[in-house]
């Protein structure tokens, strides 16, 4: 199988010479579609829809940046990566970026050699509790039972929060989620905790999701977000600002409904930057000068994407919370394009 | 006394020669005889029994509720199953998806003739008595090659013949059986000719296979993926990498190897010194000798041996989900997470373990039936 590439392979590695490496936007140019690496599957965020094609949050980052590319949101090639593998993949090069909810962390970006673009979803712990418990803070949950998945980052999380607060509780262990639903359904313990965005998951498969609520405290950061190879600054770039000119764009209204009339008619010079009408913008990122509205047009601003995958109109019913701008209560932000 | 009651009489004598054919007596034949015989023979049986009869009252009944009188067949996501039972819907959905994974629809008709030709390819195999044996077995030998034209495509580009299907869209049953049929197929000979190794009286030879069988059995096949998958792209220069999907069929193939070669040396231990003499007394070669007379009755013994790994094997393909290829049990778990199915892991989870079943049901009476056929001469 693919015995030509594997002869290639060896081949090169005989001549221990590929010549002089392009840039990542050359090679990707050359092969005229986005290698992306996906999670295997994570409701909202990433998962074959019922026609098979991928769909989700992070999938979105990945159409995004071959509409800026290619001006084609279609121009993509999926690469599922487990939790496990995900870094190598990006590391060997069999991915050009790698948009899986990965947390931003020091050592992943120091030590393992990525760049993160950027945050696209700023999750972190929170409490679902049942309505009827009459709880609306996680401060009140002192004596209570609490579902909490061992060996994990959130149990350590759950204790200090706990400790801190001058609290007590009492831990029920389980080992998957879809345990802890059950265990949480059967009212074996009060409270059930993981990252919010996986407490709505759970919630929306429940026989009556309206009778739990999530509490507003979130006691961890795990801010996720797409990143790409160390050393390769320009596609760095590109994958930054991709993200960067949809959240942008969300700033300032431009919508993939209003962004075609926006390019011709607005008068704000910020939204002509953006649209590519004013400016060099996408030839400084080594990109046609409308990246920024295919990006838009094809795949919506940030918060199209978000309420398209993860938002109210979904069964994943989330908030926007800490994702909503920073100019609507959240701290959502991108640098100014200019 | 009436006639009547004379001629019904218990314990009525007649005339040596003149007792008529009575039926046995009522309760050691028919249905109540087999109960009584079978189910209540003893207090200890019939307590078992009772618990039985109980266990499976509660609990069947339960079950067809949610598999079928309360089951919702059909919807477009888990919102539209409303009864309590399962929610078929997903099945009904997703069905491609379980079966091929993400194969571009398009494209389907060439998984349907590549599944006829593996259909056509493994008949001649298993039976040798059909009709056109000798052309259905060149079938079978270009398999590897039709299949994986039929497949993978023969390249990109509007003129290609057949367009490129890349392997991370291969899913489901086909990526299965791809991976099974694969690894049941390589591991045979290889297994044959690592046993033949091992007992060899080359001593380079016998330590390499030695040594392989002893480290690919000592550790587990997931660490065998992981390095196909993880550590293998490290080792090559950056940019240049080969098919996730190749690297995971060469390491099963040769893990499954090295447990089939231990199943037939024990075959081939097993077969008296008698029979190596003999055919060295005739003057065959090693190989004949192994040919026609050593192999033939060695693999015959070990067939029970060698079904069972291949339908380990078979289940063992579904460790390929946690390198991120979707075979049929990975794609169960991929389409429960997407948030309009999400949560129905008992549908999933039951769906794709009948289809295991039925494969492996098939392989072990397959099996049973090969062994009949061949061992007329031992039976006892």
């Amino acid at each position: 199988m693919k015995l030509g590439k594997f002869l290639f392979a060896a081949a090169a590695v005989t001549a221990l010479s590929t010549g002089a490496s392009a840039g990542t936007l050359d090679d990707v140019k050359a092969k005229g579609f986005v290698q992306c690496g996906v999670t295997t599957g994570l409701a909202g965020f990433g998962a074959p829809n019922d026609q098979g094609e991928w769909a989700g949050f992070d999938v979105d980052f990945c159409r995004a940046m071959a509409a800026a590319i290619f001006g084609d949101a279609a121009q993509v090639k999926y690469t599922p990566t487990t939790s496990k593998e995900r870094f190598t993949a990006l590391q060997s090069g069999e991915i050009d970026v790698l948009a899986r909810n990965t947390t931003w962390t020091f050592s992943r970006d120091v030590n393992l050699g990525f760049e993160f673009v950027g945050v696209n979803y700023y999750d972190g712990q929170g409490f679902m509790v049942r309505k009827s418990l009459g709880v609306t803070s996680a401060k009140e949950l002192d004596g209570a039972s609490v579902c909490i998945q061992t060996g994990t980052t959130t149990e350590l999380n759950l204790a200090d929060y706990f400790r801190t607060n001058g609290m007590s509780y009492e831990s029920v262990v389980i080992e998957t989620s879809a345990e802890g639903r059950g265990v949480y359904e059967e009212e074996r313990c009060d409270v059930y905790t993981t990252d919010a965005s996986g407490l709505a998951a759970q919630r929306s498969t429940m026989a009556d999701p309206s009778e739990h609520i999530i509490l507003p405290e979130i006691i961890s950061k795990e801010p996720l977000g797409p990143l790409v190879r160390h050393g390769d600054n320009q596609w760095g770039d590109i994958a930054r600002w991709t993200l960067g000119a949809m959240i942008v764009a969300e700033e300032l209204g431009v919508t993939s409904a209003n962004a075609e009339e926006m390019a011709s008619t607005s008068k704000n010079p910020e939204i002509l930057r953006l649209l590519g009408g004013e400016g060099d913008m996408g030839a400084q990122l080594g990109l046609p000068a409308d990246w920024a509205k295919n990006i838009i047009m094809q795949v919506g601003n940030y918060g199209e994407s978000f309420e398209r995958n993860l938002g109210t109109t979904t069964p994943l019913a989330l908030e926007r919370g800490l994702n909503a701008l920073w100019t609507d209560g959240g701290i959502l932000y991108a640098p100014p394009m200019r | 006394m009436s006639d009547i009651t004379q001629s019904n009489a218990p314990g009525q004598h007649y005339p040596p020669g003149e007792h008529p054919d009575l039926p046995p007596p009522p309760g050691t034949v028919g249905a109540i005889g087999w109960l009584r015989n079978n189910l209540f023979s003893s207090i200890p049986n019939t307590i078992l029994t009772l618990l039985a009869i109980y266990f499976l009252v509660v609990s069947i009944p339960p079950v067809l509720d949610w598999v079928y009188f309360e089951a919702d067949f059909e919807g477009a996501s888990r919102t539209d199953c409303t009864s309590a039972g399962a929610c078929w819907a997903l099945i009904d959905v997703r069905l491609k998806q379980y079966l091929f994974g993400l194969y571009p629809s398009d494209e389907l008709w060439r998984v349907y003739v590549a599944g006829l030709v593996l259909a056509l390819a493994v008949l001649p195999v298993l039976f040798d008595k059909i009709p056109f044996r000798k052309i259905l077995l060149v079938n079978t030998l270009l398999l590897p090659i039709t299949g994986f034209y039929l497949l993978s495509g023969t390249g990109s580009g509007p003129d290609a013949w057949l367009t490129t299907v890349e392997t991370p869209q291969w899913g489901g049953l086909l990526l299965t059986l791809v991976i099974g049929v694969t690894g049941i197929v390589a591991s045979l000979p290889i297994g044959v000719a690592l046993a033949l190794g091992r007992r060899s009286n080359m001593p380079v030879v016998r330590a390499m296979c030695v040594t392989f069988i002893e480290f690919v059995r000592g550790v587990p096949l997931i660490t065998i993926l992981f390095m196909s998958s993880v550590m293998v792209p490290l080792f090559l220069p950056e940019g240049v990498n080969f098919d996730k999907l190749l690297r995971c069929l060469i390491g099963v193939s040769l893990f499954s190897a090295a447990y089939m070669a231990e199943v037939i040396r024990g075959g081939l231990q097993a077969i008296p010194k008698g029979q190596y003499e003999a055919a060295s007394a005739m003057g065959l070669s090693f190989w004949k000798m192994m040919y026609l007379i050593i192999l033939p009755q060695a693999l015959r013994i070990v067939i029970p041996g060698i079904v069972n790994t291949f339908i380990g094997l078979f289940k063992d393909t579904s460790l390929v989900l946690i390198i991120g290829l979707f075979d049929l049990l990975g794609i169960a778990k991929t389409v429960i997470t997407d948030a309009n199915w999400i949560g129905l892991s008992h549908e999933s989870y039951a769906f794709v373990a009948v289809i295991y079943w039925v494969f492996c049901f098939g392989m072990s009476r397959y099996s049973i039936w090969l062994e009949a056929k061949l061992h007329t001469g031992h039976k006892r």
